[in-house]
């Protein structure tokens, strides 16, 4: 099985529609599993009338603390390097938003007064929603801070089986984005040739080269002045994959929930196509 | 002092468009970036950097390999898979708990203070600006968005300023709720797509999960009239302000790539009035 991240550092340049489109291209002729890794806001079963149904809580770890065993002797909270527990005279405090799910704290309470808890962070969904083509989400839970237990959880969740499984990223460069990308056989980045545009791609660009994912460069809305994107893949010798024309109308189409495949017809070719050539 | 942050959900709906436009309206004003793995707002604002702060955010394992005696006892206390097979830790997996730390029988462990990135204090035209650079590919970024608006507050402070503009993050996740808190209200910037109204109720509903009032900003009003309409009935259900409605324009696109706001590029033109009248509006409700 193949995995190709569709990422982009800068919001809304249009991942989700990349991955649809490529999603719905490759499923004529391979089998697709389309991952939409962004967990706190996804947006690609927005995209297909029969969207997932199929329904399965995430939970993380939290420490389930027996009050009856704490001798509030401290050893946690000294530990814990994310502060989420606090020891007062007779009773031990827990801020659960901050807590990262490492387990130290029930690792070294000398009282064993600590036992594994979980709590939900979200909700999966997955099934097929066309022919060769599955799709599986998660929804993160409203007022909860990380999305990489999720994105985890749903890469792990990979089952084998398809030929090909398309990340869609969450935008930004920071943890989630690298834990989407992390691990996949190409990443595809998505860029609009404005100044916010080219300076977003430079910093995605730094993070797929750090985790030593090959990728190329799908220019949207690309209006004749993509130079600035030109010269960059040049000088980092990053192949431009395909440009996708400034349309109202595609956006219009987008706004109702309309992506179809036969908008770019040549894009899933281009980018197998490169892949078989890394 | 008061403060408004301007969030949306989704990405590139023009939070940073706005802010910037919205931003030149205002005397002495401060203006704060906190997207601070994607940061844009510079490339409209053109700050002139006078201080600048390197951020170390986490923690990073490193393992001595002259002490680990090769136990194993990391690997299996490490609930994130960070230690490799050889004993070398992944800086992406690695979430710098220190329970490989503490469990190691010969203390071969160290806990490294990582630098995830640099915060800056800078001058603009009509004031300051605070903003911020993770280090691609970090964690932590909820922590640098506390940071820069730390920093902010005390800018503001010290030059007698107002008010402070802050740009947030797409997403809802830490940065997100690290740029929510403290602030007078928030103004979501969304656009009449069906994604586009999907994540804006998802970021209204976690400012509200953390008591934070809100207020919206229609984009590309005219894209989608029925979508359009399913937003300022959701609006009017759920008893929120409307502030402005910006035409959907390629002149936000003509005014970046001279690398000016929209109201320095064409002050008189519709999507100018709009967000003028917002300034005006924003100015009313927190009575500077």
């Amino acid at each position: 099985m193949k995995k190709i991240a569709i990422a982009s550092g800068k919001g809304g340049t249009g991942k989700t529609t990349v991955a649809v489109m490529l999603s719905r291209l490759l499923s004529k002729k391979f089998k697709v599993r389309l991952l939409d890794c962004d967990v706190e806001n996804p947006d690609c079963h927005i995209f297909f009338s029969d969207a997932p149904t199929e329904k399965e809580e995430v939970c993380v770890f939290y420490p389930e603390v027996d009050t009856e065993k704490c001798n509030c002797c401290g050893r946690c909270q000294q530990v814990c390097e994310f502060n989420c527990l606090f020891v007062m005279k007779d009773r031990l405090m827990f801020f659960g938003e901050l807590c990262h799910s490492c387990r130290g704290c029930k690792l070294v309470c000398p009282q064993g007064a600590i036992s594994e808890g979980s709590r939900p962070v979200g909700k999966l969904f997955n099934s097929k929603v066309e022919k060769n083509l599955h799709l599986d989400y998660a929804l993160m839970n409203v007022g909860e801070a990380r999305a990489t237990p999720l994105i985890e959880k749903l890469k792990k969740n990979l089952k084998s089986g398809a030929d090909y499984a398309i990340f869609d990223s969450p935008p930004g460069a920071s943890c989630p984005m690298a834990e989407t990308v992390a691990g996949c056989n190409y990443a595809v980045l998505v860029a609009e040739p404005t100044p916010f545009g080219i300076y977003d791609l430079k910093i995605a660009a730094k993070v797929v080269k750090k985790l030593g994912v090959p990728c190329g460069i799908v220019i949207n809305r690309s209006g004749g002045e993509d130079k600035i994107i030109d010269n960059f893949a040049r000088q980092k010798k990053i192949n431009i994959l395909f440009r996708i024309p400034y349309s109202r109308k595609f956006s219009c189409y987008y706004s109702k929930g309309v992506i179809k495949e036969n908008f770019f017809p040549g894009l899933a070719d281009k980018i197998i196509k490169e892949m078989l050539r890394i | 002092m008061k403060s408004l942050v301007l969030i949306s959900g989704k990405g590139g709906t023009g939070k940073t468009s706005i802010t910037g436009a919205l931003s030149v309206l205002f005397k002495n004003i401060t203006v704060a970036d906190c997207d601070v793995d994607a940061p844009d707002l510079h490339i409209l604002l053109k700050p002139k950097i006078e201080e600048k702060e390197i951020f170390r955010g986490g923690k990073l394992a490193v393992i001595d390999n002259d002490k680990c005696c090769g136990c194993g006892r990391c690997r299996q206390v490490c609930s994130f898979g960070a230690v490799e097979k050889n004993f070398t830790v992944d800086r992406f997996l690695c979430q710098g708990c220190g329970v490989c730390y503490w469990n190691c029988p010969e203390n071969a462990v160290t806990m490294l203070r990582k630098e995830s990135g640099e915060s800056y204090i800078s001058r603009i035209k009509n004031g300051r600006m605070v903003h911020a650079l993770l280090e691609p590919g970090e964690e932590n970024s909820g922590k640098l968005v506390t940071e820069v608006k730390k920093k902010a507050e005390a800018v503001a402070v010290g030059s007698g300023s107002g008010i402070i503009l802050i740009d947030g993050p797409p997403g809802i996740g830490c940065p997100v709720i690290a740029s929510l808190s403290g602030v007078d209200f928030a103004l979501v910037v969304c656009e009449p797509t069906k994604s586009g109204i999907h994540d804006m109720k998802r970021v209204i509903d976690t400012a509200a999960y953390f008591g934070v009032p809100v207020k919206v900003l229609i984009n590309k009003y005219d894209l989608n009239p029925e979508n359009r309409k399913k937003i300022i009935k959701y609006l009017e259900t759920e008893k929120i302000e409307l502030l402005a409605k910006i035409p959907f324009s390629d002149k936000f696109n003509r005014a970046l790539k001279q690398g000016k706001t929209i109201i320095e590029y064409d002050s008189g033109c519709d999507e100018s009035m709009q967000i003028k009248n917002a300034v005006y509006k924003i100015k009313n409700v927190l009575d500077i």
